[in-house]
């Protein structure tokens, strides 16, 4: 199996060729056959993949493979080959990729039933997959950055699906620009790597970083450089505001790219380069502070958005900043854990958004909606399941992978924890706003959409239930041994991060302290749950109206403090200032007034010579002759 | 056996325009097709010698070295006590050469395509074309600097007429100010040239010689010449070779071009027709490159070394300032010629870098801005064939009127911007390997440089992007209305077939770059070894 790696990436991309070029001619049926089954094969691979990791693991090994494929670069002293690394952190990636994208896929099929792009959605779909296995299998940072660039790609063409729509279209360009921000210091972090290691490869990079000393200034510097790398793509302040922006793309895109996999790249990228981090102590303060800065700003915005999808783009930030405080406090274990139970729950409610929004007729203003409960039950519960593994109530899944996450921050630094605590109370409470505006109370929709109202079709359910049970038991995967557990899942990294280990020492923390850390958040996060609960739901409450008057706070909150703003004066009007002036005055009125105006000087002293010009080409040559005669001369007495 | 494979590439549009002369000027279309058919065999037999070529054929200063030599006494003028006039037809390839030989042919038949509905004077306009490619291949081949100079100025002729005939409303201005810049630049190159020729002897023959190779050695400069690297003459106080090389470079990056010289470019590309902004951006460009490394790093490696830094900070303020600019135009031709000075300042990035990585990725930018460039002026033409407008804020979703020709657009863009798996990232990515790695390398350039150079990929992404969703997406709105948007078919067989292999030869040479870098890589250690070696 472990011969065949090649193949799962290369599955996806046969089909996006396949759907991309018979996109006119291929029927629906047939094209969401393709599309799903190339990824549905993609995903029996990588679990045979998984099994033969997973074995090795068993037996003690590393369980490190590499496949090269062929040599891509040869020039001067760099020479990169295209070659795959599957270990068990790459193998776990692979099956969220391949695994949840299939169920994407088929969600798709019905959600997309309609649109005139069937197939160039699949298409583009299909190229995504492609793209993010290219990433997480890449065995050297040249072609991680092939699949980073590439996920970007896609998630351009995806945002702007629908390109007639002005504001998607442009959103979908913010989304491609703010990437490559990172992508570019993404970029300078290769040079540096190769400058200093002399290679891309990460089996002979992080050998040699390991016997670096701790606070080595070029480590510092590339991994400073990764890490902004991670912030645009994994929507980390500064670079996060093009996340909820992508909310444009259809609903499928947002659970699949932007919650599920390529905004966790980031977190994947890092833990994949995890000694260079443990040996830079100031970047993982700085991963820390920005990690939980984000984590608190996004859920304070999103406890006062109306847009269903809004809300969740602002939960994916925040909780993808608590994934960047896992690694800034060393927690690699818990903060993969967070990207696998949070893309559990995270695509469960998209789907169950879109399944929403599909039954509303793409209404999206949760201030319309209400009451959906017994009109959409399955969607209702796994949505209910998705909501409880988020806020962190036990037992569901998200209560441990965030429960690990506080934990380490608690030894680190205990600000960090009551930071990461608050953030979990926000969490709780806009997860409930959102599940109590959209399912209980009445409905406050139109007659023409309350007709409408229907539970979605099987090929939408079905993804929905399978993602709810994995939502609700995938913290099984590393019980903390506080609990009794086996912690499984660190287990099966823990040759992934042993130089860091290595490095730091165990963690320790006892069981008596973790229990009331548990206590407190489990208490808090019902509380939350419960207060918002009584407000949107029992109370009835509507959010007001956009125009309507707002506390300062709420004003802040809900026009999501002005970033947008804030780096449309700072950055956006200088470039276009700078730019026109560029192009006015150096280029038409200086460089070219210079030219012109010589031209003009020449023109009229030519006007007496004129008659030397009299459009005969053999006195043209004849001239040409002399002055060549005249210019040798010239050098002959001068030479 | 020598096939004279390269006079036979040089001469061919020659005998066609030959051919053309005699054909009668009522048969309109024969000349097209003479056209295409010579562009045609022109690029099978490139091709075919790129295949040939032997990738250890490193040439640079040594005539061994080279291929498909030619070499046979042109002109011998016995100049009384001043010795004898020695210029050869002296032409040969080498891995610089060799893939800008094959770019050229390549650029000529989509040229010879985009020039399909040209009715004015047909017989005139396709003369001037071919003997435009002739003077292209004798540039590229040409190792007698008296040769080169002749195939040089050649090319500014027919140049000057098929903008200044054929071209825009402002066609007369633009052809005058692209004469007078480029015509500044040679006539000083011409002294460099006299001065070289006085200061350099053939160890043969002991004769005065135009030879490039024979230029490229220190030994074979007669002491206490002009340009002799032991006199140490000056000149207004400046190093004669210091001076030399900055004639010589300045003429060369004229054509580059680079800022500050680069106002010509924008309006000889807006006022000039489609096929020749093609030749301009695919090959013109790309000759400024070319005569850089072949002449002026070469000839004079001891004044490159010194300039670097200089040069280094021209490509990093062309790669900026031409992004800069290109974000504010609101005519597509002129967005696109500003982006080609952002992008060929890396070409002159890499150079300045004297790196192996460095120069190599000069090379394979050169190449792939030639067809990408050339792909951009053609889907501009398509769109101004069916309209005669070009402005960026007259149209508006074009996706929705036409599918296809997005399709190419934005394949271009994305290739053009630097994405991964296409051509431009790859010649991009190893000018900034090689200036990031001067500094530990030869300490020529500094680190800022490259990441200033990098911000110029990220100012591509915004002002493409930017276009692609100004004219393309969003509801269809043309500023001429229906009339418009019945003309604007969509692609047709015919430019389908012109822009299919274009994107295709991008994305092939992003994925396996080898089949490029096979060829440039010993010409351009050698290249390096023999500036930064001395």
């Amino acid at each position: 199996m472990i011969d065949l790696i090649w193949l799962i990436p290369l599955l996806p991309l046969v089909g996006f060729l396949l759907n991309g070029l018979g996109r006119n001619v291929l029927s629906k049926p047939l094209v969401g056959l393709l599309g799903s089954g190339v990824v549905l094969a993609s995903f029996l691979l990588s679990c045979g993949v998984f099994a033969e990791v997973y074995t090795a693991r068993q037996a003690g090994e590393p369980a490190v493979f590499i496949q090269s494929v062929f040599e891509w670069i040869a020039a001067g002293s760099l020479e990169v080959s295209l070659s795959f690394l599957v270990d068990p952190l790459s193998a776990i990636m692979l099956l969220i990729v391949t695994g949840i994208g299939f169920l994407i896929h088929v969600y798709s099929i019905g959600y997309m039933k309609h649109d005139a792009g069937f197939a160039k959605f699949f298409a583009f779909l299909n190229l995504f997959v492609f793209f993010m296995l290219v990433l997480v299998l890449g065995s050297n940072y040249a072609v991680m950055f092939i699949g980073w660039e590439g996920v970007g790609l896609c998630s351009y063409l995806l945002i702007g699906f629908w390109f007639k729509n002005k504001e998607f279209a442009s959103a979908g360009k913010k989304a491609f620009v703010m990437n490559r921000i990172g992508d570019l210091s993404f970029l300078i972090a290769v040079f540096l790597i190769f400058n200093t290691f002399g290679t891309l490869e990460f089996t002979g990079v992080f050998p040699q970083a390991a016997g670096m000393a701790m606070g080595d200034t070029t480590l510092l510097l590339v991994t400073l450089l990764l890490f902004v790398a991670a912030t645009g793509k994994s929507a980390q302040i500064p670079l996060f505001t093009w996340l909820p922006d992508a909310m444009a793309g259809p609903t499928p895109v947002s659970a699949l790219i932007h919650a599920a996999t390529m905004v966790t790249a980031g977190i994947y990228m890092i833990a994949r380069s995890n000694i260079l981090f443990t040996l830079s102590p100031v970047t993982l303060q700085i991963v820390a502070a920005i990690g939980i800065c984000t984590a608190l700003l996004a859920a304070a915005i999103a406890i006062t958005q109306n847009d269903i999808k809004k809300v969740l783009a602002y939960s994916t930030v925040s909780q993808l900043g608590y994934m960047f405080l896992g690694l800034g406090v060393g927690a690699f274990t818990g903060a993969f854990f967070h990207v696998i139970t949070h893309a559990f729950f995270k695509a469960l409610l998209f789907l169950g958004a879109g399944s929403v929004i599909h039954a509303m007729g793409d209404e999206q203003d949760m201030r319309h909606m209400g009451g959906l409960k017994k009109h959409l039950p399955i969607t209702y519960v796994t949505m209910l399941v998705a909501t409880i593994a988020i806020a962190g109530i036990p037992p569901l899944s998200g209560f441990f992978s965030k429960d690990e996450i506080l934990a380490h921050a608690f030894s680190a630094n205990k600000l960090l924890w009551v930071l990461g605590f608050v953030g979990a109370l926000f969490t709780a409470f806009y997860m409930f706003r959102l599940l109590s505006l959209t399912f209980f109370g009445k409905f406050r929709g139109t007659t023409e959409q309350a007709d409408h109202l229907h539970e979605s079709p099987a090929s939408m359910t079905v993804p929905l239930i399978i993602l709810a049970v994995l939502s609700a038991v995938g913290g099984l995967l590393n019980v903390p041994s506080a609990l009794g557990g086996g912690q499984a899942l660190a287990n099966f990294l823990s040759p992934v991060f042993a130089d860091s280990a290595a490095v730091t020492g165990p963690f320790h923390l006892d069981h008596s302290t973790e229990y009331v850390l548990m206590a407190v958040s489990a208490v808090g996060a019902i509380v939350m749950a419960v207060v918002a609960y009584r407000q949107y739901a029992v109370k009835g409450t509507v959010p007001k109206a956009d125009d309507a008057p707002r506390g300062v706070l709420a004003k802040l909150s809900y026009h999501k403090f002005y970033v947008d703003e804030l780096y449309d004066t700072l950055v956006v009007r200088p470039l276009n200032a700078l730019s026109v002036f560029f192009y006015r005055i150096v280029d038409r009125a200086g460089i070219d007034g210079l030219v012109n105006g010589l031209g003009k000087r020449v023109g009229e002293s030519a006007q007496g010579i004129r008659l030397l010009q009299n459009g005969n080409v053999g006195s043209y040559i004849f001239m040409m002759v002399i002055a060549a005669v005249l210019i040798l001369a010239f050098g002959v007495f001068n030479g | 056996m020598n096939p004279h494979l390269l006079t036979i590439l040089i001469f061919l549009p020659l005998l066609a325009a030959a051919v053309m002369l005699t054909v009668p000027a009522r048969r309109q279309s024969a000349y097209r097709y003479i056209a295409l058919v010579t562009g045609l065999f022109q690029l099978v037999l490139s091709g075919g010698m790129y295949y040939l070529f032997h990738p250890k054929g490193a040439g640079i200063s040594q005539e061994r070295l080279y291929q498909f030599v030619d070499h046979i006494p042109w002109i011998r003028l016995d100049m009384g006590g001043l010795g004898r006039l020695e210029i050869d037809y002296f032409v040969g390839v080498d891995g610089l050469s060799m893939p800008l030989l094959f770019l050229s042919a390549l650029v000529m038949v989509i040229a010879i395509g985009a020039s399909w509905n040209v009715q004015k004077s047909a017989k005139g306009y396709f003369v001037l074309l071919m003997t435009l490619d002739m003077a292209v291949m004798g540039v590229f081949s040409a190792l007698d600097f008296f040769l080169f100079y002749v195939f040089y100025e050649l090319m500014l002729l027919p140049l000057y007429f098929l903008i200044g005939i054929w071209g825009g409303v402002r066609r007369e201005y633009a052809a005058i100010k692209f004469f007078l810049y480029t015509l500044f630049g040679s006539v000083f190159m011409l002294l460099v040239i006299v001065g070289l020729y006085f200061s350099v002897t053939n160890p043969d023959t002991g004769a005065h010689t135009f030879n490039m190779l024979y230029m490229m050695d220190p030994a074979n400069y007669v002491s206490g010449s002009f340009f002799s690297a032991l006199a140490n003459q000056e000149l207004f106080s400046i190093p004669a070779r210091l001076l030399g090389f900055i004639v010589l470079f300045i003429a060369f990056a004229i054509k580059v071009p680079i800022v500050p010289l680069h106002t010509w470019l924008p309006d000889a590309h807006v006022e000039a027709p489609t096929p020749i902004s093609i030749i301009l951006a695919g090959i013109l460009l790309k000759v400024g490159g070319y005569g850089i490394l072949r002449i002026c790093f070469s000839i004079f490696p001891d004044a490159a070394v010194q300039s670097a830094w200089w040069l280094g900070l021209i490509g990093v303020v062309s790669i900026i300032y031409g992004a800069l600019v290109a974000l504010t135009q609101h005519d597509l031709k002129r967005m696109i010629a500003y982006s080609s000075v952002s992008h060929m300042g890396f070409v002159i990035l890499g150079m300045a870098s004297l790196t192996t990585e460095g120069t190599a990725g000069a090379m394979f930018q050169m190449i792939s801005h030639g067809f990408l460039s050339a792909a951009l002026f053609f889907l501009v033409g398509m769109l101004y064939d069916r309209v005669h407008d070009r402005g960026i804020y007259h149209f508006r979703g074009l996706a929705t009127l036409m599918p296809r020709y997005t399709v190419f657009v934005a394949l271009a863009f994305f290739a053009s911007l630097g994405l991964p798996g296409f051509s431009a990232f790859i010649g991009e990515v190893f000018v900034i390997i090689g200036t990031f790695n001067a500094e530990s390398v030869n300490g020529l350039l500094p680190r800022w440089m490259a990441i200033a150079g990098s911000v110029g990929i990220l100012l591509s992404a915004a002002y493409f992007l930017w276009t692609l969703q100004r004219m393309f997406f969003g509801q269809p709105y043309l500023k001429g209305g229906g009339a418009w948007s019945k003309a604007l078919t969509d692609a047709s067989p015919r430019e389908t077939a012109i822009m299919v292999p274009m994107l295709v030869l991008a994305l092939v040479l992003g994925v396996y770059p080898a089949l490029a870098f096979d060829k440039i890589n010993a010409s351009v250690l050698a290249l390096v070894e023999l500036v930064v070696g001395n």
